[in-house]
């Protein structure tokens, strides 16, 4: 069955909604599914696979998230118990465990199940939007792809077009009647035993850490650095200065940009010390003699496989590890070189170092921290979702619930799945 | 089932214009009568047109000459018909730029090339969908077995338990102590695991054992120790006894096969073993319980540091470079510096544990109250490493542990001495409140030694925070050690498999049983058997129920496709399974040695004996096997091999040469997809056809292409090697060994070995793939057409 048809004829008892469609999502629903549980997998963007899809690699191992992504999407091809809708956003969740009454809301996409994915309507179109997959730092066409391996593969119109000629220049070019610019929202009312939140989370905004520069262009964050890296990021995958496109010999990786910080953001965001060390190789396949300095508090390789990666790291001599939190980030207007302040933490003495960019190691906020969920559901100060185990009923799963890898993620969505099937187990 | 093909060819999406439709209609054999074009065929009246005729015609096997089946799928989902997707879309017209200056003088202007290549895809599909049988789900004789077998008595076995229960099944743990609970319960407080993650709790252990002791759903035996694993998910038949003591089921130690051989292990006595003969890892015991799944959570135990010169360097970083001359290793205590084994009150962090645990904080020198207490995070010696199998949990209990110094005595002081202090996530919060306590002195520094000095210690470091080279005189000093994965050392699984007793190549993983897939943390080279806790990575308590559960899911979830007929990941809900044509089995045994899940054992023979709940459905067997005796319904020597003969290969047009790639369906054939998608060319002298995994080629699909007249073959699949990508763990590196054996048999055959080549691709290098196969075509332009050509 087709998004539509689901939509037309939902499932209505016994099953688990899941919110959110990025890894720690699809796998609750995908281990709830394999059990035999029905699942409603509800995803607000256009396409499944959230931050994950944007990164070149996981750490340690150096491996494309896009691998593991196309295994899931097919176990949900394979599985006729899940069923999942994009653009779809729950608007209110109400009842108790084992019984919730919930509604989504199914955004239009304005293009239906006819497309075909040809890509006509994007030739047609004219106007270009920025690109919030690759962080705005390129644009897409007003009728576009998520990105080359989107589930589902199917082409989006942006609102911003609606009512231009670009939109009529669509509507023409399809051949295949897939764009329909009438398309309203529509309301979805599911019953469902229990709900997980896989919210995820969204990077720390830099330009709020006023010190670390990100109003210069030769500032990025860590996911930026994720997108210039990535073979199908703005710049297919290489690495340059974002001001003039130049190649990079001296390149500064500032850590903890916002965690472990009282103004910004207490805890510690788990991922970015590995992401650091793994963007590093990222600029050493690329650039065999670049000067790569990290500064840091603690590199916070949490297990063996971490440290033996952290280790190999080390090994690199032009890998500078510095140990000390950064004061400053400077540019030079001329050059639009970038200097990076800090203190060394141990001897007190102040270290310059100028480069051809930086990036910042921005932590995770959850994207619970400022948008309230549906629900009686419960945030701790710092806007993790708190799981009440012990009624049940409503759980919070990955970077919703903590800071977490994505190999914790997993292990804890696998876990909530069950936890979910035992509210209705019991029921 | 007699099979009634219906063709449909698609016009839209460019196939329209940049193919003669009607010519290629044409090379639909004559025998298949139903052979339709429509303009759109993923229109409503597209697929309408498909139902029709399998209502009215009896059409039961489609074949759909349109995009790539890795899209529209659910559009083209005529379950449980036979669907077979013809990729004319992804694979020929978008990734096939047309030549303009050879494009016919008359008639359709299309690219001679790129019609051939349309042809051909739709010959293959309709010789394939031929050779496809439907698919029945394997139901074993015997009824799936719910049960779930715990091994291990800890947080974590009992949590697990108690997951499994509450979702409704029985759970049976087994622990070798006299009482389950295991080192939690020697623990004095527990790190915080909520906001504000400031105070140490009381430990969870105690009413996590009162609740598992309470459910009538589980069963504790202490004192036990699993002997023999027998069968497979589902039907497990599992043997136990006492502790330490012998059992005539214990499984037999697996005898090394010598380098080279390939032999597998054989316990000895075992060739004339009888099926009774425990000797024999195939005897059952009568008196063996049943499990459908297993759950292993035996831990972790103690690095031990005085062992670290045995096993010198991996977490060591550089060890001094003089006591390699000096002496040998063995004798060389690393930690000499810190005054380990010589000092009595230098203890390691487990034995502080336990004697804060059971009450004061003495020093085991003199029995007197400790009132001042270092902890050392980091051996130093050049290196910011910790010690050999720490984690953020050792940061977390020298955290901790600094906090009960305190708590005994106002008056006492702890100093923590580390390189890097690792409290992930909101831990931070932790960390934040115990540099608060002005008792507790945390600093980044170099620890050089550790000293009796008179009846108290001495510890100098260097490069801290409190000056440059400092001297601490404490009463006592904890050494941060790590947790050993006890599956290091010891199978303890005891299974009852020709490949061995416990999980493979866990030197992979420094002894855990780690999956090696980030996305998928609890895939298993065991089926049926899950690992959670601290045998799957160093874990706190609280993560160690978060991982049981999950654990506990996995298990149910076998279970239940095990009963459904289908397999679990990565190819889940498939209900295909080998099926083995024994009576031409030469007993080779090279399925069952090379099989990466341990599906198969043999008997005495050597004959395969299969357990279709272990199997993953990858297809390596069928790959393996030189009789080609082994086949799925839908996947078979058959149905590959009709593909590869339906290839039309020109005789004498030198420019023509052909080219066959087996390209893994995993991430090589979405590579490929992409490459469509992006417009990106390739070569058009390339027939490719996807496979489950490299490891399910046969040999006999390359000897199909060759005698064909094929020019070269091309095998494209993940990456091999320590970081392997391969969901099937060995089969593209399964491929890779032979296909180098297979450049031997070519030599034999005065064929270049050249023309035979595999490479290794991750998905997201789909623009790699044009260059990589135009240097494949290249090195066969330069050995030239196949001799046999035309024979």
């Amino acid at each position: 069955m087709t998004e539509e048809q689901r939509a037309e004829d939902p499932i209505k008892t016994g099953s688990i909604l899941v919110v959110g469609g990025g890894i720690s999502g699809l796998t609750a629903a995908l281990e709830a599914a394999e059990v035999g549980y029905e699942v409603f997998l509800v995803e607000k963007e256009p396409s499944l696979g959230g931050r994950v899809a944007q990164l070149r690699y996981y750490f340690p191992k150096l491996c494309p998230p896009t691998c593991g992504l196309e295994i899931n999407f097919r176990r949900i091809k394979e599985n006729p118990k899940i069923h999942y809708f994009t653009l779809a956003e729950v608007q209110s969740v109400s009842g108790s465990p084992g019984s919730y009454d919930v509604t989504v809301k199914l955004n239009p996409r304005y293009v239906n199940e006819k497309c075909t994915c040809c890509g006509e309507c994007e030739k047609a179109c004219m106007a270009k939007i920025p690109n919030a997959f690759n962080f705005d730092m390129d644009s897409t066409k007003g009728a576009y792809l998520p990105h080359e391996m989107a589930f589902p593969m199917r082409y989006v119109i942006s609102p911003k077009i609606l009512g231009t000629d670009d939109a009529k220049r669509c509507v023409e070019a399809c051949q295949y009647d897939a764009i329909d610019l009438e398309m309203q929202p529509k309301t979805m009312n599911l019953k469902v035993g229990a709900v997980i939140f896989a919210t995820g989370w969204k990077p720390y905004d830099a330009s709020k850490i006023d010190n670390l520069g990100f109003q210069y262009r030769n500032v990025v964050t860590n996911m930026m650095m994720e997108r210039l890296a990535a073979p199908n990021g703005p710049t297919s995958g290489k690495i340059s200065r974002p001001s003039d496109n130049m190649g990079i010999s001296r390149i500064a990786f500032v850590q903890c940009a916002g965690s472990r910080d009282e103004n910004h953001l207490p805890y510690c965001s788990y991922i970015c010390c590995m992401a650091s060390l793994k963007q590093a190789t990222y600029v050493r396949e690329q650039y065999p003699e670049a000067q790569i300095y990290i500064f840091y508090i603690d590199i916070r390789a949490p297990g063996q496989r971490y440290e033996k990666f952290y280790k190999k790291i080390k090994e690199d001599e032009n890998i500078f590890l510095i140990k000390g939190k950064v004061a400053e980030v400077q540019e030079d207007p001329s050059s639009r070189n970038i200097t990076v302040v800090a203190e060394n933490a141990v001897t007190g003495e102040k270290i310059q170092e100028t480069v051809d960019m930086a990036v910042l190691a921005t932590g995770m906020v959850p994207t619970t921290a400022d948008t309230k969920l549906p629900g009686d559901v419960r945030c701790d100060p710092d806007g993790f979702v708190v799981s009440d185990l012990a009624q049940g009923g409503v759980f919070a799963t990955g970077c919703a619930a903590k800071p977490l890898d994505v190999t914790s993620s997993n292990q804890h969505a696998t876990g909530v799945a069950l936890k979910a099937i035992q509210t209705l187990v019991s029921r | 089932m007699e099979k009634k093909l219906g063709v449909y060819i698609c016009k839209g999406c460019g196939l329209g214009e940049a193919l003669d439709i009607e010519k290629l209609e044409k090379k639909v054999p004559p025998k298949v009568k139903i052979r339709k074009v429509h303009p759109i065929l993923c229109s409503p009246e597209g697929v309408d047109l498909i139902k029709n005729d399998m209502e009215n015609e009896g059409v039961n096997t489609v074949v759909i000459a349109a995009c790539s089946r890795r899209v529209l799928w659910d559009v083209f989902d005529f379950r449980p018909a036979i669907t077979e997707r013809v990729n004319l879309r992804e694979g020929v017209v978008w990734s096939h730029k047309p030549r303009e200056d050879a494009m016919p003088e008359e008639g359709p202007q299309v690219d001679e090339w790129i019609q051939e290549m349309a042809q051909d895809y739709l010959r293959m599909g309709i010789a394939g969908a031929e050779k496809i049988e439907p698919t029945e789900p394997y139901k074993p004789e015997e009824e799936i077995n719910k049960r779930i077998m715990v091994m291990g008595g800890g947080v974590t076995g009992l949590s697990a338990a108690l997951e499994v229960a509450k979702a409704g099944h029985e759970a049976v743990v087994i622990e070798k102590e006299t009482k389950v609970g295991g080192f939690a319960t020697k623990m004095r407080k527990q790190t915080p695991w909520a906001y504000p993650y400031e105070d140490l709790q009381e430990p969870v252990i105690e009413q996590i054992v009162k609740e598992a002791e309470a459910n009538p759903k589980i069963t504790i035996r202490t004192e036990t120790e699993v002997a023999r694993v027998f069968g497979a998910p589902g039907l497990y038949d599992v043997s136990f006894k006492a502790p330490g003591t012998e059992s005539k089921w214990d499984i037999p130690a697996p005898v090394e096969a010598a380098e080279g051989a390939e032999a597998p292990p054989q316990p000895p006595g075992a060739d004339e073993a009888t099926p009774d003969n425990p000797a024999n890892i195939l005897a059952k015991d009568p008196e063996a319980e049943r499990f459908g799944a297993i759950i292993l959570a035996t831990g972790w135990k103690p690095y031990e540091l005085k062992k670290e010169a045995e096993e010198p360097a991996e977490a060591e970083g550089e060890a001094p470079k003089e006591a390699e001359g000096e002496a040998p290793k063995e004798e060389e205590p690393t930690y000499e510096h810190l005054g380990f084994g010589a000092i009595p009150d230098v203890v390691t962090n487990v034995a502080f544990e336990e004697m804060a645990g059971q009450g004061k904080i003495l020093r085991l020198s003199d029995g007197k109250p400790a009132g001042s207490v270092a902890f050392v995070q980091c051996p130093g010696q050049g290196s910011d490493a910790d010690f050999p199998y720490a984690s953020s949990i050792t940061s977390m209990v020298a955290l901790k542990q600094a906090k009960y110094v305190r708590e005994d005595n106002p008056d006492a002081k702890a100093y923590i001495f580390y390189q890097h202090m690792r409290t992930l996530g909101q831990n931070e919060y932790f960390y934040k409140s115990i540099q608060q306590d002005e008792g507790i002195f945390l600093t980044k520094g170099d620890v050089v030694s550790v000293s009796q000095n008179g009846d108290g210690l001495v510890l100098e470091a260097n490069d801290t925070l409190l000056g440059e080279n400092i001297k601490v005189a404490v009463d006592m000093v904890v050494l941060g050690t790590g947790m050993v994965p006890v599956t290091r050392d010891d199978p303890i699984l005891n299974l009852a498999y020709r490949q061995g007793p416990g999980f493979k190549d866990l030197d992979l993983f420094d002894g855990y049983a780690d999956s090696n897939f980030i996305c998928f943390p609890y895939e298993t080279r065991r089926t049926g058997i899950y690992v959670a806790g601290c045998v799957h990575r160093a874990l706190g308590i609280q993560e160690c129920r978060e991982d049981a559960t999950g654990a506990a899911l996995k298990a149910i979830q076998c279970l239940e496709s095990a009963n459904r007929g289908v397999a679990v990941h990565p190819r889940s809900w498939d209900m295909t399974f080998p099926d083995f044509f024994f009576q031409r089995c030469t007993q080779c045994k090279r399925c069952t040695e090379e099989c990466p899940f341990g599906a198969l054992d043999d008997d005495e023979k050597g004959t395969p004996l299969t357990n279709p709940t272990r199997c993953r459905r990858c297809g390596i067997c069928m790959g393996a096997c030189p009789e080609r005796i082994v086949n799925f319904s839908d996947y078979s020597i058959d149905s590959i091999g009709s593909m590869v003969k339906a290839i039309d290969v020109p005789e004498d047009d030198e420019e023509k040469l052909r080219v066959l790639i087996l390209a893994c369906e995993n991430d090589a054939y979405p590579a490929l997809d992409i490459c469509g998608l992006n417009r990106l060319s390739y070569n058009a002298h390339v027939r490719i056809i996807p496979v489950r995994c490299l490891g399910s080629v046969n040999v006999v699909w390359i000897k199909d292409a060759l005698s064909k007249g094929m020019d070269g073959i091309l095998m494209v699949g993940c990456k091999f090697g320590d970081d392997y990508q391969c969901h099937f763990i060995k089969g593209s590196e399964l491929a890779d060994i032979r296909m180098d054996k297979i450049g031997e048999a070519l030599v034999s055959l005065a064929l270049e070995k050249e023309r035979v080549q595999q490479i290794q691709i991750a998905i997201d290098e789909y623009d790699k793939l044009p260059g990589m196969i135009a240097e494949f075509m290249e090195v066969i332009h330069g050995v030239g057409p196949n001799p046999f050509k035309g024979f």
